[in-house]
């Protein structure tokens, strides 16, 4: 069972505990954005095997939304974080980098 | 005026531990950005507790305070003064940006009391009822299927809250966990 430590209230929330909440860092393209770039933003989405950037929510606890880094086929999770971020904390990366050297994803790496 | 019934109306049973429903509570939530000097200073005149830590419940005489999330609180009072409770710490906040209301009566409240009281609540919510978890932690979690905040009162006691609405599952499935016969013997 994905077992995910909540940025939040400090708990390891078991998957039950959570709901989730698709990819991580998705710039929305609203209105006056080209057609390209509103249909990447509504279907345009990562499928990686290994490391994944995804959005949590501590739904039967603290309730807030956060973000978690994991592997897709092992379940390891690198860590977790806030969800007031544009793209992951160093410390994340360099987690990350440890592990899976030569990652990358979307634009981060 | 109407007369107050808590959900369950102090319904009780006894299994290898006692559940019983707790009657009327007083219970207040608030919103509010909790390091700033005016939150804190107007939760400690108007209540007498301090502004919890993170997961943590405090106690002073009939209240409490209990830590639901970093912006939120649950403050337990005495149900009769819940409301002038909420204006006297609307008064105190005055402008600052904060969210204060009786939930009283949208509440329920039980204990679950007896030396086994840790495995019985083990059974239902996902997380460590270890003696890592002692009295002065509140959880918020879920319980089977609804979600619902606990704290220890003492060393055999817990105290559960959940949605008045769901107080019924919430009973039962707490009585058939402290069923007799259900012993686990693990903590």
């Amino acid at each position: 069972m994905l077992i995910l430590d909540c940025p939040y209230c400090g708990t390891s929330a078991d998957e039950t505990e959570l709901s989730p909440g698709g990819e991580a860092h998705i710039k929305r393209y609203g209105p006056g954005s080209s057609d390209t770039d509103f249909e990447g933003y509504l279907f345009g989405r990562e499928n990686p095997k290994g490391v994944h950037f995804e959005r949590w929510r501590h739904a039967n606890g603290c309730g807030k939304w956060f973000h978690a880094a994991r592997c897709t086929m092992t379940l390891e999770v690198f860590g977790t974080y806030a969800a007031q971020t544009f793209e992951p904390p160093q410390e994340i990366k360099d987690k990350i980098s440890a592990k899976r050297p030569g990652w990358s994803w979307r634009d981060f790496s | 005026m109407s007369n107050s019934v808590s959900a369950l109306n102090g319904e009780n049973v006894k299994g290898f531990v006692q559940v019983s429903e707790l009657g009327l509570q007083g219970m207040i939530t608030l919103r509010a950005n909790l390091s700033t000097p005016k939150v804190k200073k107007a939760i400690k005149d108007v209540t007498g507790v301090l502004v919890p830590k993170m997961r943590q419940i405090l106690h002073d005489g009939d209240n409490s305070i209990g830590w639901m999330s970093p912006d939120e609180l649950l403050i337990l009072c005495p149900h009769s003064g819940a409301e002038a409770m909420v204006t006297a710490l609307n008064d105190a906040l005055g402008k600052t940006h904060a969210l204060v209301i009786n939930v009283s009566d949208a509440r329920a409240m039980f204990a679950v009391k007896g030396a086994d009281a840790r495995d019985a609540m083990a059974k239902l919510a996902p997380t460590d009822f270890g003696m890592g978890f002692q009295p002065g932690e509140i959880r918020r979690s879920r319980l089977a299927q609804v979600a619902g905040a606990f704290w220890m009162v003492d060393q055999e006691t817990f105290n559960v809250v959940c949605f008045r609405s769901v107080a019924r599952y919430m009973f039962d499935v707490l009585a058939v966990s402290a069923e007799k016969g259900g012993e686990v013997g693990y903590f």
